[in-house]
């Protein structure tokens, strides 16, 4: 009896630390989801005039711009999968892998070859487990993403994206760079702080979202220096806006699935932590009642043995 | 008073600065170029690294270093766009 009390003391001491660490994450979470989602915010700006602008250029330039052509024959894909660094995070990886190897079976369908890109530890570690290729993976800025990071990414992206132009189905072209010919991104949009889904887009070649066109009321732009170089210089600047985009999406994504995952950890722990006590407090009653009992018992059997003498 | 100019200075991280002024400086990949109110709507790269200088009224004006850059003039104003942008110090702003 006293043993039982023992050990469902010990259990809650476990899940009364347990709870500690996930109130505490829930916390970091919150507050990181409002400085995510500020940073979300502030890059809305950039991404907007640059839609704007490149939008403005393409219905200037005659477009012949690799980044917007799609290839002929598309041999190899790349896909950029973003994960997070560290778990607890509810399904957010799972959710974030799954969508990716949905894609991945869908370009294989097609007869494509793929290429793996992949942010954060939780994917390189699921692929690395699972002894799959990785092409190149970046790793430690999940929750804190800068446009550094972005361009980094963007600047190896686009390195295979060009290589890919000159491959061949036998050979890795004259420059002996395997290359890929289209470029995917999976990464999680946040909705709201309730739903954040996991989706495929295309990076490569690139659509420029195009507005609603009103005709007539385009400016006629001037060009410094001409349309076409201007268009070789920007596209990239895009390509890494729109991958920094999915970063701070996804860091914004993550810390929502972590706080929704904490905070139901924790008031799972609550419950547990009720259960337990309950369960400790009546073990220890039924040992005090045991033991009363036990000495009434003696009593009675002295008092009755002692009135025969 | 003369027409205002809408300035808007953007980084990707964040907007940087955004008023009226009465001219803005820059320096292209072709020269240096000054954008009155009513310019011509104009996409221009910027040269790497540069200043941009917004002449504010009067005498005083903002300087930015920036990378990665370019500007859009259009009917609504002039944007500068830029990788990075951080408030030049006085000292070397010519």
């Amino acid at each position: 009896m006293a043993g039982q009390v023992q050990a469902l003391r010990r259990r809650i001491r476990t899940v009364r630390s347990t709870k500690k660490i996930a109130k505490a994450q829930e916390l970091v979470a919150t507050s990181r989801i409002a400085k995510a989602q500020e940073r979300v915010a502030a890059s809305q700006p950039y991404a907007e005039a640059i839609t704007q602008v490149l939008t403005a250029l393409a219905s200037n330039a005659s477009v012949d711009n690799p980044l917007l052509q799609p290839r002929s024959r598309v041999r190899r894909a790349g896909v950029l999968l973003v994960t997070s660094d560290r778990g607890l995070a509810g399904a957010y990886n799972a959710n974030a892998i799954r969508t990716c190897e949905q894609l991945i079976a869908r370009l294989r369908a097609d007869g494509k070859d793929v290429a793996l890109y992949i942010v954060g530890r939780k994917g390189v570690g699921y692929y690395k487990f699972r002894n799959r290729p990785i092409e190149t993976s970046w790793t430690g800025f999940s929750e804190r993403p800068t446009f550094e990071d972005a361009r980094k990414i963007g600047d190896s992206l686009l390195d295979a994206f060009v290589a890919g132009a000159d491959d061949t189905d036998t050979s890795h072209g004259p420059d002996g760079i395997q290359g890929v010919d289209e470029l995917h991104i999976v990464s999680t949009q946040f909705k709201s702080l309730m739903t954040q889904s996991p989706q495929a887009r295309f990076l490569a070649p690139m659509q420029v979202e195009d507005k609603e066109r009103e005709p007539g009321l385009r400016p006629a732009y001037e060009f410094e220096p001409e349309a076409e170089e201007l268009l070789d210089a920007l596209l990239p600047k895009y390509l890494n806006t729109r991958i920094y985009a999915a970063l701070l999406e996804s860091a914004a994504s993550e810390s929502a699935s972590r706080r929704r995952a904490m905070k139901s950890a924790s008031d799972n722990a609550d419950d547990l932590l009720k259960r337990y006590t309950r369960e400790m407090n009546s073990a220890r009653q039924a040992a005090i009642t045991q033991e009363i009992s036990e000495i009434v018992g003696g009593v009675e059997a002295l008092s009755s043995a002692g009135s025969d003498v | 008073m003369a027409k205002q100019l809408h300035v808007q200075v953007v980084a990707v991280e964040e907007r940087i600065w955004s008023g009226d002024a009465e001219m803005l400086v820059a320096r292209t990949t072709e020269g240096e170029i000054g954008i009155l109110p009513g310019h011509a709507p104009l996409l221009g790269l910027l040269k790497e690294p540069s200043q941009v200088r917004v002449k504010l009224n009067g005498s005083d004006q903002l300087t930015y270093d920036v990378t990665g850059g370019f500007l859009s003039v259009d009917a609504n104003g002039v944007t500068v766009l830029a990788e990075s942008a951080t408030p030049a110090s006085t000292a070397d702003a010519h």
